[in-house]
């Protein structure tokens, strides 16, 4: 195939809680929801990759979407899983075997904490018995050892989630779209130190469907070309700080699945990270998206104190991070939440953000994923 | 002593906690993974604290297997010197008396503290503080 994989339609389920509707449905939504916008029909769609972790078999939906005998691969990867299946799709049209395809994740998970089990992981039962398979846990553990060798304060992490709660209001597809104030955020109970309730997102239910096409199929359809400059994804290096670790290396918790992913699609793109305009970042927690400016090549560990209290990644800053809120304000439905951070990409390039739309019409945008257990997942958009 | 696992602690006393060593790298982990592949290694009792947390609700049962009656309790990770980090939980300490880098020896406590004969675990308290 010459030139570049394009996204050529975008679709979006509301994230949040939508009760009577299955996560397939909110999927189903979406996928409609694209081919409008790409100006095709599902016949049209060559094949598919669909992630879910929790929500039932993505390939079922073509109950729905109708029966067209099209190839239709089920993807299963932890919180890499929209990103695995993007990665997919790309790859099934760069190959030359097909020119249009999709890629659609969706999620739906019941209320509170994942509720992991040892024997998935391949711990032994006395870690669950014992109380550690609580991502919560490994979260905070983790914020505060950067914490203390980096300077964060408390205060930047509250700046996080506030930011998120304010862009999400311009965001239709948010879930917690009202405004939290600094004091309401660092003042509400602790969930595990250094963390209140504000500074975790939550599990929650979404839906996300992408339209990928060769460039060719892109310009016969006639729309703007936002490229797919990069994808990939990666799993934990050597000497990595994961969810639930009984034990790390010493000297431990700076190499990182993230590290590697980034790097390699900035080499992939050609680009570097002074060259992104705009970026969605992991953000489970707000401690997230702090480490992961710096992972990701943005910033150096401990810039992000000054960067946040001087705003620069704010809606009209030098590097606006989570315009839409980010998985703070959205929810995190896993198998969908990789592909919403390259759907705000795609609005953010076509300048459809409205209240949200970072000005300086954007050129490039970056997405990154990180998660359970130990995975993470990077794309590099160009319009 | 009845302890939550085989193979976690060794039958000394006190008690070490039972790593692994990577027989071909050398490199420790905790606790020991079962094969030919890791030898177990009794570690220090000894270290100093690496990170850590207050867990402030209850975990989700299964797989919990902690009391209903709840009172947070802190979460370590503690670095044995040349070996490795572990996690465990952190007693016989305030919360705001927490720091990093404070010295800690092992103990081992109740997964319950009020069952008659309570399962242990293991845990690492301030160098010194009172048995």
């Amino acid at each position: 195939m010459s030139g570049d994989v394009c996204i050529v339609g975008v679709g979006i389920h509301p994230f949040g809680r939508t009760d009577g509707l299955s996560g397939l449905e909110q999927g189903v939504f979406a996928v409609r929801q694209a081919l409008a916008d790409a100006g095709i029909d599902w016949p049209d769609v060559q094949f598919a990759y669909g992630s879910s972790d929790s929500a039932g078999n993505p390939d079922t939906m073509v109950d729905r979407l109708g029966l067209t005998g099209v190839q239709f691969i089920n993807v299963r990867n932890g919180c890499a899983a929209g990103g695995s299946a993007l990665f997919s799709a790309q790859m099934a049209i760069k190959s030359g075997e097909f020119d249009i395809g999709l890629a659609v994740g969706f999620d739906k998970h019941p209320r509170g904490a994942f509720n992991a089990l040892p024997s998935e992981y391949n711990l032994p039962d006395w870690y669950g018995d014992a109380g550690y398979m609580i991502t919560t846990q490994f979260f905070a553990a983790k914020i505060m050892r950067y914490m203390h060798e980096h300077g964060i304060s408390q205060t930047t992490l509250a700046r996080v989630a506030n930011k998120a709660f304010r862009n999400a209001v311009h965001a239709p597809h948010a879930w917690r779209r009202e405004p939290v104030d600094m004091e309401t955020i660092l003042e509400a109970p602790l969930v595990s130190d250094p963390y209140t309730k504000y500074m975790f997102c939550s599990p929650a239910e979404g839906g996300v469907a992408l339209i990928l096409a060769s460039e060719k199929k892109a310009r016969e359809l006639g729309k703007p070309l936002v490229r797919l400059k990069a994808a990939t994804m990666r799993t934990r290096p050597p000497k990595s700080f994961e969810v639930f670790a009984p034990s790390i290396d010493i000297g431990g918790g700076t190499a990182t699945a993230t590290r590697i992913a980034s790097a390699d699609a900035f080499r992939m793109a050609g680009i570097g990270p002074e060259d992104i305009a705009l970026a969605q970042l992991q953000d489970t927690e707000c401690g997230a998206e702090i480490m992961h400016m710096a992972e990701n090549g943005f910033c150096k560990d401990g810039d992000q104190e000054a960067w946040l209290a001087q705003g620069r990644t704010e809606l009209g800053g030098a590097l606006p991070v989570n315009t839409d809120g980010g998985c703070l304000a959205c929810g995190e439905p896993i198998g969908a939440s990789g592909l919403r951070q390259v759907y705000e990409n795609v609005v953010q390039l076509r300048g459809d953000g409205g209240g949200r739309q970072v000005q300086g019409n954007p050129k490039t945008a970056y997405s990154h994923v990180y998660g359970a257990p130990g995975v993470s997942a990077v794309t590099i958009l160009e319009r | 002593m009845r302890v939550i696992a085989e193979g976690l602690v060794t039958e000394d006393t006190p008690p070490s906690l039972i790593g692994g060593r990577e027989r071909e790298s050398g490199r420790v982990v905790f606790p020991c993974p079962p094969g030919e592949r890791y030898e177990p290694v009794a570690l220090s009792r000894t270290g100093t604290l690496w990170s850590y947390t207050i867990q402030r609700y209850r975990p989700k049962s299964p797989p919990y297997a902690g009391p209903e009656a709840f009172r947070p309790w802190a979460v370590a990770y503690v670095e044995l010197p040349g070996e490795v980090i572990v996690e465990s939980r952190l007693t016989d300490v305030a919360f705001e008396d927490i720091r990093i880098g404070m010295p800690l020896e092992l103990t081992m406590i109740p997964l319950d503290p009020e069952a008659a004969d309570p399962v242990l675990i293991p845990a690492f308290r301030p160098t010194g503080a009172a048995a």
